[in-house]
């Protein structure tokens, strides 16, 4: 009889991990299905580096590089401002701050963290986009810029937490070397524990990196949804991400658009893939 | 015979706890002096009185003095850089830093932030790297990772990058626990070599160790400094009752 319970249990606990990678087994074959479908029609490389977005013009034309090349440069961007301060806050938070402050803080971290992209893009864009038109003089606020800044925020929880766990899991016999060597605090920090804990940090970086690339609603309400090629990060711009979300509603079923916005998805799940990897890859070198 | 570290009445308290009571004790220049006592005795912690380690637990405070070269460490004022330049620390676990071999021995000159040249650098790798006699079997590796030694050469490469900041002092935090007998003899060769040089003080929980490589030797218990003598003197006729019950074993 216990025998037979532990059997059932141990099956439907299986079943149970089958599952999960049962869907996204199904998942990954539709979007590869519905996706691949557009190649029927554009070559490979006429839609990743084509340079015009007209899906609804006729013929459509689905060249898919500017939409590339916005989310490079707002994620590029998002990069630029939250790994600096990202990781600055995990050196403070793991080594500098004062117990109680330090309490604050990670209790602050995961309330941001906590945050509904949406209501952050809607925060973007009644006070920063307007910001960001009046200080850089721009004919609208909805740019690049205010799109990486905000994601920044969304960057930065995960950055930080990561950072801070792979700079506080560091041996503590190598700061107290430093410290015993005559190496001031900062010293120690920059020259010792920074390099103990790289791989952990990296991996940090490319986890924050992987969310703003795969970030879709505050991108879509902030960044000026406009296809063309990014020359700087003040222009509007549109990402892979928001292409689908505004799109998919209103394509066609079946049609080349409906195709295309699947092979677009794709592209991000390849991207995020290969980053997720890296990521890994950084997490098992420090272990 | 030239008095190195002094140390007067000195007591240290982490919050309530009285961790070292009135040591007395004198350490002579060019000898090795070996602190032994059971564990939590305090004998790692008056150690780190000379180089100022214990400022990193919160709650520590001193009392009396601690002199190296006649001058108050424990002074407010004190340049702790300056003092750990003079004062080096060979710790338990070798510890070196995940960079190179090379990068290892420089970092105490580096951090120092004078420029020097790389000729000079490279003059101070090799003589910090013959001091410990490992310049033999890591010359043609500088530039790979110190975490890739054995664990003897880790300990060996510690000592390696103290002398490449040519201190007066040689603090040894148990420096051969982690290591075999072999290691452990070898490391101790070194040590009587290095003494014509340095002021050694080595904490040890290895009485024989203390007896073998030390001339000088304390016994602690419970945070007094029991008995202070020639290392020959203590172990043969021990002046204290306690000091004769720890070297003869009963406890410890």
């Amino acid at each position: 009889m216990r025998k037979l319970r532990e059997f059932i249990i141990e099956k439907l606990v299986l079943l149970c991990g089958l599952a999960s990678i049962f869907f996204v087994v199904l998942i990954f074959l539709f979007l590869l299905r519905e996706g691949l479908a557009v190649f029927k029609t554009i070559s490979p490389s006429a839609f990743l580096a084509g340079k015009s977005w007209y899906p609804i013009s006729e013929p459509p034309q689905l060249g898919i590089l500017p939409l590339i090349l916005g989310s490079l440069v707002v994620t590029f961007g998002a990069a630029l401002i939250s790994i600096p301060i990202g990781v600055g806050c995990a050196i403070y938070i793991a080594e500098i701050a004062p117990k109680r402050l330090k309490e604050i803080l990670k209790a602050g971290i995961e309330l941001l963290a906590a945050i509904p992209s949406v209501v952050l893009g809607f925060i973007g864009m009644v006070t920063l986009v307007p910001f960001v038109k009046t200080v850089f003089h721009l004919p609208t606020g909805l740019t690049a810029l205010s799109g990486s800044i905000m994601l920044a925020f969304m960057a930065m929880p995960t950055i930080v937490s990561i950072a801070e766990d792979a700079l506080y899991s560091i041996p503590k016999t190598y700061k107290e070397g430093a410290l015993a060597m005559g190496a001031t605090h900062w010293q120690a920090i920059w020259r010792v524990m920074l390099r103990a804990a790289s791989s952990g940090i990296l991996a940090a970086i490319m986890l924050g990196i992987g969310r703003v690339i795969g970030e879709t609603m505050a991108v879509m309400m902030i960044t000026g949804n406009a296809a063309v090629i990014p020359h700087s990060l003040f222009v509007p711009v549109r990402t892979l991400t928001a292409t689908i979300a505004a799109e998919m509603g209103e394509a066609v079923i079946g049609s080349e658009h409906y195709f295309a916005l699947f092979a677009i998805g794709i592209v991000l799940f390849v991207i995020s893939f290969a980053i997720n990897v890296t990521a890994d890859l950084f997490l098992h070198k420090r272990q | 015979m030239t008095d190195k570290i002094v140390t007067k009445d000195l007591n240290l308290w982490y919050g309530g706890f009285h961790a070292l009571k009135d040591v007395n004790a004198a350490f002579q220049v060019n000898r090795i002096t070996a602190i032994i006592g059971p564990s939590g005795c305090g004998k790692s912690t008056l150690l780190r009185v000379f180089n100022r380690m214990n400022d990193l637990i919160e709650g520590v405070r001193t009392g009396g003095e601690a002199l190296i070269d006649g001058l108050d460490i424990l002074a407010p004022d004190t340049d702790l850089v300056a003092l750990r330049k003079k004062v080096g620390m060979v710790f338990q676990r070798p510890n070196p830093f995940p960079l190179s071999i090379y990068e290892n021995i420089v970092f105490g000159v580096r951090i120092r932030g004078a420029k020097v040249s790389r000729s000079e650098l490279d003059a101070i790798v090799e003589s910090s790297l013959r001091g410990v006699l490992l310049w033999d079997d890591l010359r043609d590796m500088l530039r790979s990772p110190a975490l890739r030694l054995s664990l003897e050469q880790r300990q060996r490469l510690c000592i390696a990058r103290l002398l490449a900041v040519k201190p007066d002092v040689l603090l040894m935090d148990e420096p051969c626990s982690a290591l075999d007998p072999q290691a452990t003899a070898r490391i101790e060769e070194l040590m009587r070599e290095l003494k014509h040089e340095y002021t050694i003080v080595i904490v040890t929980h290895n009485m024989q160790q203390a007896a073998r490589v030390s001339d000088d030797t304390g016994f602690m218990l419970l945070g007094e400094l029991i008995e202070f003598n020639r290392t020959e003197e203590l172990f043969a006729s021990p002046r204290d009752k306690r000091t004769e019950d720890y070297i003869t074993g009963r406890y410890g």
